[in-house]
């Protein structure tokens, strides 16, 4: 205060304040600008992939036809048919079975984790849940070809490598992604929700289900989706224990293949026609999460608004 | 006192969080169909005292409470189920806590949580609940909306009739006002002045000008102990303890 009131040493430091401002504004905009760039670099990457994706897999759409390889049921890509329909039901199927489980289990551990578990439990199953993401895909593709895939040709026939033992690794796989997020969400929830709760006489069971988690219901969904897109893009882990048949399964213990292994499997051979199918079948993975992302999105942001 | 019917008691109550001695020695016989008020300082453990009348200290890790309280002469903390006694003994909070649902819902909360399941039932219960805490008129056509939309002193109000929904006998009130404008506040008092002839309210305030307008009795706390309790009209005119006259006449606080 004193300083700005005496007016000759104002007077002095108002040429380096000046100055000194100057250099600050240089700097902050030269954080921004890098930060922009940072952030345009992202864009940049998605722009080029979709580009190089549709630019090498639609045109075999005009040679072949939209209809014969969105909805052909053969995939015989020496005969020319490229039919992917199986492979697109394969993937949903496979991703509907995962979040299923994944969600069902995932919510109710972070329940536990988040509402009733004491200390010294929580804090030994949320390192372990979160280790559980840090294992690589191949890792689970391993683990359920030697031990999922067994029992289940063991307790259901049919040699094992199946569209459920795709869903029970995919299932665990999307679980650190469902149970952190929902935790966190559900730790979000303001105590005075849950007071009120109590106050009126609710159990804690009953505070959990009706108050708790309908009020992070947004959070939830984030988790949910996000383990979705993980489910539906994972490749490694599934080519090890679905079986690879580019069949219509018929049932959970049919042999599968999904989009992500069509591509996986034959692109370092595939050539000409059969490459730009199997680029094709990338613009259908792709268009597929987009529509998946904008309707589940859509869906919960019209939750949100209600809420 | 004398032939009022005393709801709630306490005999020697204390209450610690830790080492902190929140709650000192506390007596009181709380009567029936009154408005009772518990003023003090912040910190002086009237919130605390408020909450240990259903319970929710519960809650809260490291409280330990000794002596007892009675409501209807059973022991709150040995005689009572915590359901029951938390559906007979309701609680409105500082902060208007509706949950994130519809009008409707919150106010139906309650009685669906202890097992009503007839629409008709809940319609009734929910209209009546409504109009008993002064909002009916105000919601009525927007009942399917969600509550977090309605302003601060509707969202109080919609809070005092989800705890009527599930027809409490005794209601606590911990600052209920206090997060509301002088309008909002008003129709809160209104709604406190309706509600006493049916229902036992103690309401834990900082406003003195507030205990003085609603409450038949007053207890002044301070460091958690009770300095005097009484009818509110002496409290305020003619206060025994000189503590008590220097907070009302604000000299601390």
């Amino acid at each position: 205060m004193n300083r700005v009131c005496n007016p000759i040493s104002a007077d002095l430091e108002y040429g380096t304040q000046q100055k000194r401002f100057r250099l600050r504004n240089l700097k902050e905009h030269i954080a921004e600008g890098l930060l922009l760039l940072c952030a345009f670099l992202a864009v940049l990457s998605l722009l080029i992939i979709a580009t190089y994706i549709f630019y090498s897999g639609v045109p075999i759409f005009g040679k072949v036809g939209f209809k014969e390889i969105v909805f052909g049921m053969t995939w015989k890509p020496l005969e020319d048919m490229f039919g992917i329909f199986p492979m697109i039901a394969a993937s949903l199927l496979a991703t509907i079975g995962a979040v299923a489980f994944g969600a069902t289990v995932g919510l109710m551990t972070a329940v536990f984790l988040a509402e009733l578990a004491p200390l010294w439990l929580s804090k030994v199953i949320r390192p372990a849940i979160e280790l559980l993401a840090g294992i690589p895909s191949v890792v689970y593709g391993f683990f359920g070809l030697i031990v999922i895939v067994p029992l289940i040709d063991k307790y259901f026939g049919g040699g094992g490598n199946s569209l459920l033992a795709a869903i029970i690794i995919l299932g665990v796989m999307i679980l650190p992604t469902i149970v952190s997020i929902s935790e966190t969400s559900l730790r979000s929830v303001p105590i005075e929700y849950k007071e009120g709760s109590l106050a009126l006489g609710a159990s804690q069971l009953q505070t959990i289900f009706k108050v708790s988690i309908p009020a992070a219901r947004s959070g939830i969904a984030a988790g949910i989706i996000l383990g979705m897109g993980r489910a539906i893009g994972e490749t490694m882990a599934v080519i090890l224990v679905i079986g690879n048949t580019p069949q219509l399964p018929g049932s959970l213990l049919d042999r599968a293949r999904t989009l992500t292994s069509n591509i996986a499997i034959e692109m370092s051979y595939a050539q000409g026609l059969h490459q730009e199918a199997l680029f094709a079948t990338g613009v259908v993975l792709f268009v597929f999460i987009m529509i998946l992302n904008i309707v589940l999105t859509t869906i919960f942001r019209k939750a949100g608004e209600e809420k | 006192m004398n032939n009022t019917h005393i709801k709630i008691a306490t005999k020697d109550l204390n209450l610690f969080y830790g080492d902190n001695h929140a709650v000192k020695n506390i007596n009181i016989r709380i009567e029936e169909k009154n408005v009772t008020a518990l003023i003090g300082p912040s910190g002086c453990g009237k919130s605390t005292f408020l909450k240990t009348l259903n319970r929710m200290n519960d809650l809260i890790p490291y409280v330990r409470i000794t002596g007892d309280v009675y409501f209807e002469d059973l022991d709150v903390y040995k005689d009572y189920d915590i359901v029951e006694l938390r559906k007979r003994i309701g609680m409105v909070f500082q902060k208007p806590n509706p949950f994130p649902m519809s009008i409707y819902d919150n106010v139906a909360y309650g009685p669906r949580i202890h097992g009503i399941k007839a629409k008709e039932t809940l319609d009734e219960i929910v209209k009546n609940s409504l109009e008993k805490a002064a909002l009916w008129e105000e919601v009525k056509d927007r009942l399917k909306q969600n509550a977090l939309g309605l302003s601060g002193g509707q969202q109080q109000r919609l809070c005092i009739a989800r705890v009527l929904a599930v027809e409490p006998e005794v209601i606590l009130m911990d600052e209920p006002t206090s997060a509301l404008d002088p309008l909002a506040t008003l129709k809160i008092e209104d709604l406190v002045h309706e509600l006493r002839n049916n229902y036992t309210i103690i309401i834990v305030t900082h406003n003195m000008q507030q205990a003085a307008r609603i409450s038949d009795q007053t207890a002044f706390f301070l460091h958690g102990e009770i300095v005097e309790y009484g009818a509110t009209e002496k409290i305020f005119r003619v206060p025994e303890d000189k503590r008590t006259e220097d907070y009302i006449t604000g000299r601390f606080g």
